[in-house]
């Protein structure tokens, strides 16, 4: 096999391409500054669209993922102002808000796990009913404003975003190490092959003694997870949370998912593909920022036609190939 | 005078092998024929010149191991594959309209040999239905969501007249339904969903579907695979009268009997290659398998000492209630013995154990007892059931055995995933084991990349059974263990039980193959609406004591 596997690939490709495309449009484009910036605003989308391959491996859809960061924010925004008045310490109250949001997270994605399994109404819907429930009660929390951090409170915090290690911001260090340990649970744990096979046919599973149920379950709650460490990262960064907070999240994640090859169909999911396909959409944003060829307001457009494009290829190599 | 050619040397001495080729030009009467055909897939090369005619009129059946090309063949003959060398001859519309004069090499004197020669190129899917040839898959193309008429006219919808012509013509469309069906002798309403037959009737809406494509050659691959004897029955009075009418019949099965009982004419295929072309009439069944499996099968079923007296008991179940079932049901299976489960399709087999080792919930409020081993046990998952030392092959093995999209090693290590796995998953050692299996279980694949869904089916079977093994049970139920499987991997897997058996293993055959069942089983448990009717040892062992308690007509014993 000497022939490059697209599949494989071609994302790898496409990230190179849309960076020495960035080199040519504007020096500004390889500093420092702007190449931490693209990494960690890739960090959100990239954490949240790392759960998204775990779903959408095992066959499912999670649509609540933008809401869920919305009203985790709201919560955890409302617990720390809350705390203030009764601990002193800001990093015991941050710690305290970051175990809350954990818990929160996981316990959404159960919510969606066992609806879907349990209650067996199809993943779409049930993260459709959720997408709305959890948007409405962050809009509803925020009284149809804003909710803010207690400034001197979001001072502190605030090195969670800005902080660096090794000139790294540490939301980049965060990404990293999430999707680490994500490729190695997806393709060197007996739950990852579980997560392939349900995915592939939940019959064979079932009748492979697989805990279907449990295995899809476990892939929400892991979704959940992921929100939730992508939301610890992003409260400190403006320090508010709305009823905008995180729109559109659940489609830049699944976009991100489907650019990095995994399969919308499921039976077949990359973890390495995913990162990719979270820094290609940043980096289409960033690229259209330092240009004046195209509009900045074009981003969407642009990010869908790479999608589509990058499907097509997909779906013509995968032809070939068989 | 090309000769047929012949790879063994006995097979000469067979009476009626058939010319079709006088020269380049195909028989008389034939409707579609094909000379020298080579396929390759790759590099690799499947079929290595076949000659095959089909006559008007007549049931022409394709015998021949799993993966021997029979439906490769007939995918180059229906166009869903593009031969690579060959010719290819159609005569369809000349037999029947007697209009279009032919092309190609038909300057025969004979006038009535005026078949058209088609390159491969133009031989497509589209262009084979043109000209009055389909292929009935096994699996039927049927949208389960329309009608039996909108599919019988599904992409050739039947339109109104004048400004009606922007709609359907729905009540011409269940009227002329309802005539091909007459005269299938088929009484299904055309306006019923097709979700709600019976494969069987979805069998017959498939070939009313060639009736309103006005088809001249039909194809049938495994057509009786998923139906019962009575509708198999009904499916051969049927080839019956379509082959009074002129059509002429492609006919794959690995049923020897049936082919004995419907066909005309016998092409047989051995690994690619032709192994001749015999008249239906000078066949027995064990020329038959001679044929296709190019050596005697002097034993294709091991004889396996029935345990001692003394042999512990494996399994013990008491008052196991499956839902659906009128009564619970008990029985003991000792170590070294093959308890078969016999009885007509739709007997609750298939339930039972797949209660018994959690697959699916026993009826509601209702307790049972367990023993395996002498021990109690609760199997309320099919885990539970590995834990103890159960395995279960599925009869079902394209829907719930294989992974068909997925590599064979992930396939094999899936059911005992957690003897290769610490905190992750040793892939050396599942590697290691799959080497072994593949060798063990005779496993044959193109190469170690292809995908489970790739493997015919005799392998399909093969890697099943080397992956339920792999976690060493003690209690093995295999269901339908060698259906749609050729001769030669049949003896192979009853070789592989039989081992089992004399290893000490507990066995249970669950199957509707009668001479199966009395080939292998020390004991045979007969299940009659859902529960044991009876259970015959030794000599009992008949197919007419069989039948006689599938059907009803003997009850258990008080």
């Amino acid at each position: 096999m000497t022939k490059v596997d697209f599949k494989t690939a071609g994302p790898f490709i496409a990230l190179i391409a849309l960076f020495i495309l960035g080199i040519f449009v504007n020096d500004a484009f390889l500093s420092a500054g702007n190449v931490s910036n693209i990494l960690a605003r890739s960090s959100f989308i990239g954490i949240v669209a790392i759960g998204a391959t775990f779903v959408i491996t095992t066959g499912g859809i999670d649509l609540s993922v933008g809401s869920m960061a919305a009203f985790i924010s709201g919560c955890m925004i409302l617990l720390m102002n809350a705390l203030m008045a009764k601990i002193d310490s800001f990093v015991t109250i941050i710690f305290l808000a970051i175990v809350a949001s954990a818990a929160i997270g996981a316990l959404a994605g159960m919510i969606n796990g066992l609806l879907t399994t349990k209650a067996k109404i199809e993943a779409f819907i049930v993260t459709l009913g959720t997408m709305g429930i959890y948007r409405s009660l962050v809009t509803y929390m925020a009284d149809g404003g804003t909710l803010s951090l207690n400034f001197t409170l979001g001072d502190v915090y605030s090195e969670v975003y800005y902080g660096t290690l090794l000139g790294l911001p540490y939301p980049v260090w965060v990404f990293l190490a999430v999707a680490i340990i994500g490729y190695v649970l997806l393709n060197m744990t007996v739950f990852g092959r579980h997560c392939f096979a349900v995915g592939s046919n939940e019959s064979v599973a079932h009748y492979s003694a697989i805990n279907v149920d449990r295995v899809k379950t476990a892939t929400y709650i892991l979704q959940g997870l992921c929100v939730s460490i992508a939301t610890i990262i992003y409260v400190p960064r403006l320090g508010s949370a709305s009823g905008q907070t995180g729109i559109l999240w659940e489609l830049e994640a699944i976009a991100a998912v489907i650019i990095g090859g995994t399969m919308l169909k499921g039976g077949y999911g990359r973890i390495g593909g995913t990162v990719v396909g979270a820094l290609i959409l940043t980096l289409i944003g960033n690229i259209l920022n330092l240009t004046d060829a195209v509009s900045n307001y074009l981003n969407g457009a642009v990010q869908g036609v790479i999608v589509i494009v990058a499907v097509y290829l997909q779906r013509g190599a995968w032809r070939a190939k068989n | 005078m090309v000769q047929v050619t012949i790879d063994d040397a006995s097979n000469t001495a067979m009476a009626g092998i058939a010319q079709e080729f006088h020269g380049n030009t195909p028989p008389r009467d034939s409707l579609l024929a094909v000379r020298k055909l080579k396929k390759s897939y790759g590099d690799i090369e499947v079929l290595h010149g076949i000659d095959f005619a089909l006559r008007r009129g007549e049931v022409h059946a394709i015998l021949g191991e799993n993966g021997a090309g029979k439906s490769t063949l007939v995918k180059c003959l229906a166009g869903f594959e593009a031969r690579n060398e060959g010719q290819l001859y159609v005569n369809t519309k000349q037999e029947f309209s007697g209009a279009d004069s032919g092309a190609g090499s038909s300057t025969m004197a004979d006038n009535a040999v005026s078949a058209q020669l088609i390159t491969a190129k133009d031989w497509t899917h589209a262009a084979a239905e043109a000209a009055g040839v389909v292929l009935i898959h096994q699996e039927f193309n049927l949208a389960e969501q329309l009608s039996v008429a909108e599919n019988i006219f599904l992409g050739s919808e039947l339109r109104g007249k004048g400004l009606a012509s922007l709609f359907l013509d729905k009540k011409q469309m269940i009227d002329l339904s309802r005539d091909y069906l007459a005269t299938l002798h088929c009484t299904i309403d055309p306006a019923t969903l097709v979700s709600s037959l019976s494969v069987a009737d979805k069998q017959m809406v498939e070939i009313a579907k060639t009736l309103a494509k006005d088809a001249r050659v039909l194809i049938l691959d495994e057509p009786t695979a998923v139906l019962t004897q009575k509708e198999s029955a009904a499916l051969f009075e049927l080839i019956d009268r379509l082959r009074g009418r002129g059509v002429g019949i492609i006919y794959i099965s690995h049923k020897l009997e049936e082919i004995e009982r419907i066909a005309n004419r016998i092409t047989v295929i051995r690994d690619g290659d032709l192994v001749g072309c015999y008249s239906a009439a000078t066949l027995s069944k064990d020329d038959m398998a001679r044929l296709m499996v190019g050596r005697e099968l002097s034993s294709l079923y091991p004889k396996v000492p029935a345990p001692h007296e003394s042999a512990s008991v494996a399994l013990s179940v008491h008052g196991l209630h499956v839902a659906g079932a009128s009564a619970p049901e008990s029985f003991e299976l000792r170590r070294g013995e093959i308890l078969a489960f016999s009885g007509l399709v739709g007997s609750g087999r298939t339930a039972l154990f797949e209660t018994l080792v959690g697959l699916r919930p026993a009826r509601s409020g209702s307790e049972s007892k367990i023993f395996v081993q002498g021990n109690e046990v609760r199997l309320t998952q099919f885990a539970d059931a590995r834990a103890n030392g159960i395995a279960y092959l599925t009869k079902d093995r394209k829907g719930s055995g294989l992974l068909l999209n997925k590599g064979l090693r992930e396939n094999f290590s899936l059911f005992a995933l957690a003897q290769f796995a610490g905190v992750l998953i040793d892939t050396r050692a599942e590697q290691s084991a799959f080497d072994k299996a593949v060798d063990t279980f005779d496993i044959r694949m193109r190469d170690t990349g292809v995908v489970a869904g790739n493997l015919s089916g005799g392998n399909q079977q093969k890697l099943l059974l080397a992956k339920m093994l792999e976690t060493e049970p003690d209690i093995v139920i295999v269901d339908e263990p060698t259906r749609g499987i050729d001769i030669g991997t049949k003896s192979q897997i009853y070789h592989f039980l039989a081992e089992l058996a004399a290893a000490g293993k507990a066995l249970v055959i669950l199957s509707s193959d009668m001479s199966e069942v009395i080939g292998m089983a020390h004991r045979v448990a007969v299940m009659h609406q859902g529960n044991i009717a009876g259970v015959l040892s030794g000599n009992e062992i008949t197919e007419h004591e069989i039948m006689r308690y599938a059907t009803g007509l003997k009850a258990a014993a008080a």
